[in-house]
């Protein structure tokens, strides 16, 4: 599959080599054996059982009980490791937050374990990013394959550019690459990672192994993309982008302006803009944590109100601060509740927005995780005003959105007056959160739920603030969401709405410029409520064709399908995905159209399909969510329904799909993903 | 005397004391490991040992910090499951089940319980490792179905 462009070929396991880069091609690890692995557990039991486990398996290991060693550790060697295992519950610090720092500055793929196997857990490992959840007691097959998920990064990361080339092909992706957006967020590891094995990417994954010769594959920037070198988003650096981002206000925060900002020689644009991707996510989880954390099932739907705000989960919480906000109909209010927990409380998620932004900010306060991104909290929401290129789109079109939502709505009726809340909401919020607030219509609704709720809140929290910014992203493909709803608020809305949203199903899923910033979930809730936004705007595309597309918030569900993706480049630290995050929004925005009948198409297949795999992959949200919608596509109908029981399964399965793909942009996913991919 | 040893160790199977996890780690002993699971079942005793005190303190102040005391049994079911403790990982989900609940009663009683499997094994293993090591280096670990 991966052509070893180191050299090594591993046979077995996926005979890829490990080509990461470090620095630039890279080569290195053969895979799987020589994996570097640092295992986080503070039970020494476990920890040289895991030790001894993982050396049989030909890996590298170097053992850690404490988190807070592990990410000095992490921090000391940036490029030392590939992969994170860590436990739970741990004394000094919580596993999913050390999830979350190292997906965020190490962008590593971290898989969590831990003997407790209920599914609440297993959800936050998702929305907080985890490419894998195991259960103690460990086994070998599983160890085993962890090499996998390093893999898979890999080629999401540098596939992303490589993969607009090829779905370009259609003559889009040469707008799309022109923004320079190329910047394969693959190149900065790719070179090492070489796709040849990608179906989809056929000549180009050639290419970017070679980078010398992208061009020829694509024709387009690859070659220059390939070539660039992963940029370390260290402390300072990053405490520089989170100045110039605070300075032009995070909904307005373009990654040209903070290039230019930050004047650090040797910065691109396009790493500027990767950064700022997962840095939205991150901050619209952050925003989405606080509200629900347990209602990650419930944030499900928060996809969909992702426009609406940070409701943060909808479930209870949202409902109520919508009501309060008073944009939200007493009745929807509690239609909504009435529809159950798992339905997203969509509904208050016009009022949301107001509130999830003043929530966002406090979760910035106290969220200690990101203490770097305090700051960016105020920036992102400014952001999003550049993302969203897309960002023109009127607030007219959410009540099409919304009415399309409201078919999506798994809530039934409920949605429709949620919808129309909702729309309503955005509407007014528009212009203020979600500039794109796509409309959502018919998309996918139904189908989010399952996205994992975590997932979703992880993201939301992040992107909830710079929705407005990803709006403009033009969604075109779920993947694009990811990148832009980590700009635009609209995708905050959506994240601090899923969030709290129980992801059920409130296919609400455009209403990310609502969600958008305000979100002020946990760090954990917010990922979920992301997630939920990712998953409702997937549903979102099927309707696509709206003007959504091109803000971000149409794709909403694109995003989802994107959130998905970029959860995963979230982790995948920030300097990768600034490549990413580049292209894809560009591209987002030329196929925006595109994407959006695509996406609204997958949507709702995506969610139906969801097939409840425990090991949530945060990343390929982006990519995954195209080839998820691909193979949903038939299950679309019965996705809504079984969302609310399923929420979590079907975010699994959703996500793995998602994983399944690269994170790639999801514009590009949807043509260059097959459906083979899907590990539905 | 190996085949003493395999007796006994199939007894240990048998009467539920140990469980497949076990077999995980003997698989993982080999020429250059001998003495694994030796170690990790040492490591796990001590551990646990710790554990249980803490518990035993929690439970003597009186105060029932179910919390707590989950935390704690928690950690303990996690190791106890990873080296196949197959009685004590039961004794330890019963005890989280009471905290859960906030069965005080139930808890002590669990509790007491808990420290008599761990004894038993303990003593068992100590016995099983030392014929093992008697009898030589042989006794791979082979799975018993």
């Amino acid at each position: 599959m991966m052509n070893p462009s180191q050299g090594r070929g591993l046979g077995s396991g996926g005979g890829s080599s490990s080509g990461r880069n470090k620095g630039g091609e890279a080569v290195v690890e053969m895979f799987p054996s020589g994996l570097r692995v640092l295992v986080v557990d503070d039970d020494p039991t476990c920890l040289m059982i895991l030790e001894r486990m993982l050396r049989t398996c030909l890996y590298e290991v170097t053992k850690c009980n404490r988190a807070e060693m592990a990410l000095s550790l992490l921090r000391k060697n940036k490029h030392g490791f590939d992969i994170v295992i860590s436990d739970v519950h741990m004394p000094d610090m919580d596993g999913f937050k050390l999830l979350e720092h190292v997906g965020l500055e190490m962008d590593l793929p971290v898989i969590m374990m831990s003997a407790d196997d209920s599914k609440s857990v297993v959800l936050k490992g998702v929305t907080h990013g985890a490419v894998d959840y195991l259960i103690k007691p460990v086994r070998m097959e599983a160890l085993k394959n962890i090499w996998q998920h390093v893999v898979r990064k890999r080629r999401s990361e540098w596939s992303v550019p490589e993969h607009s080339g090829s779905i370009e092909e259609t003559g889009q992706q040469q707008q799309q690459r022109g923004p320079a957006v190329s910047e394969d967020a693959a190149d900065d590891n790719a070179s090492s990672v070489n796709n040849e094995g990608n179906n989809w990417r056929s000549s180009s994954n050639n290419s970017r192994k070679r980078k010398e010769e992208e061009g020829d594959e694509q024709g387009d920037e690859d070659a220059s993309n390939l070539k660039k070198p992963r940029v370390v988003w260290s402390v300072e650096l990053h405490q520089q982008f989170v100045a110039a981002v605070n300075q032009l206000g995070v909904e307005k925060a373009v990654p040209k302006k903070i290039l230019e900002l930050m004047n650090v020689p040797g910065l691109t644009r396009e790493n500027v803009a990767s950064h700022l991707q997962k840095y939205r996510i991150y901050l619209r989880r952050l925003g989405g944590v606080s509200q629900h954390q347990g209602n990650l099932n419930n944030s499900f739907m928060t996809g969909q109100d992702a426009s609406f705000g940070p409701l943060s989960s909808l479930n209870g919480f949202d409902l109520q601060a919508l009501a309060v906000t008073g944009q939200l109909p007493a009745q929807s209010l509690a239609q909504l509740q009435a529809a159950g927990l798992g339905r997203p409380a969509m509904v208050s998620k016009s009022g949301l927005p107001v509130s999830s932004v003043v929530d966002e900010r406090s979760i910035f306060s106290f969220d200690n995780s990101k203490p770097r991104f305090g700051d960016g909290i105020g920036g992102l929401q400014t952001q999003q005003p550049q993302m969203n290129l897309l960002h023109g789109v009127p607030t007219g079109m959410e009540p099409r959105q919304l009415a399309g939502l409201q078919q999506q709505l798994p809530v039934g009726g409920n949605r429709m007056s949620i919808q129309q809340q909702i729309a309503a909401v955005r509407a007014g919020h528009s212009g203020m959160l979600m500039p794109q607030q796509q409309p959502f219509p018919r998309g996918p609704p139904s189908i989010r739920q399952p996205m994992l709720p975590n997932r979703i809140t992880e993201r939301s929290g992040f992107s909830g603030r710079s929705s407005v910014a990803e709006s403009s992203r033009v969604l075109p493909t779920s993947y694009t969401n990811l990148a832009t709803q980590q700009h635009s608020s609209t995708s905050v809305a959506f994240n601090s709405f899923q969030q709290e949203l129980p992801v059920n199903s409130f296919p609400l899923p455009s209403a990310p410029g609502l969600s958008v910033p305000t979100q002020v979930r946990k760090p954990h809730s917010s990922s979920s409520s992301y997630q939920e936004e990712v998953n409702s705007s997937e549903a979102g595309f099927a309707t696509p064709s709206y003007d959504m597309f091109s803000n971000r918030h149409n794709d909403w569900d694109l995003r989802s399908i994107a959130f998905d993706a970029h959860q995963d480049a979230e982790s995948v630290a920030f300097s990768n995905s600034e490549a990413y995050s580049s292209s894809s929004m560009s591209r987002n925005n030329n196929n925006a159209t595109v994407a959006a009948t695509d996406l609204g198409r997958n949507q709702q297949l995506t969610q139906p399909i969801m097939v409840p795999h425990h090991q949530v992959y945060s990343n390929g949200g982006g990519g995954g969510s195209s080839v998820r919608v691909k193979s949903e596509r038939d299950t679309a109908a019965m996705a809504f329904h079984e969302q609310y029981s399923n929420q979590e399964d079907l975010m699994s399965a959703l996500l793995k799909q998602e994983g399944v793909a690269p994170v790639v942009d999801t514009e590009f996913d949807f043509d260059a993903y097959s459906i083979d991919d899907i590990p539905v | 005397m190996q085949r003493q040893v395999a007796l006994i160790k199939q007894s240990l199977f048998d009467q539920g004391y140990l469980d497949e996890q076990f077999v995980e780690l003997e698989e993982l002993q080999d020429d250059a490991n001998p003495n694994f699971v030796e170690e990790v079942a040492t490591l796990y005793f001590k551990d646990s040992a710790r554990l249980i005190s803490n518990i035993e303190q929690a439970l003597e102040r009186g105060s029932f910090d179910f919390n707590r005391l989950d935390n704690y049994m928690h950690q303990f079911k996690g190791s106890s499951t990873s080296i196949g403790a197959s009685k004590v990982k039961t004794e330890c989900t019963m005890f989280r089940e009471y905290c859960r609940v906030g069965n005080a009663e139930g808890c002590l009683r669990t509790f007491k319980q808990l420290k008599k499997e761990h004894a038993t094994l303990r003593k068992k293993l100590e016995q099983y490792f030392q014929l093992a090591r008697q009898a030589g280096p042989k006794e791979t670990a082979r799975r018993p179905k």
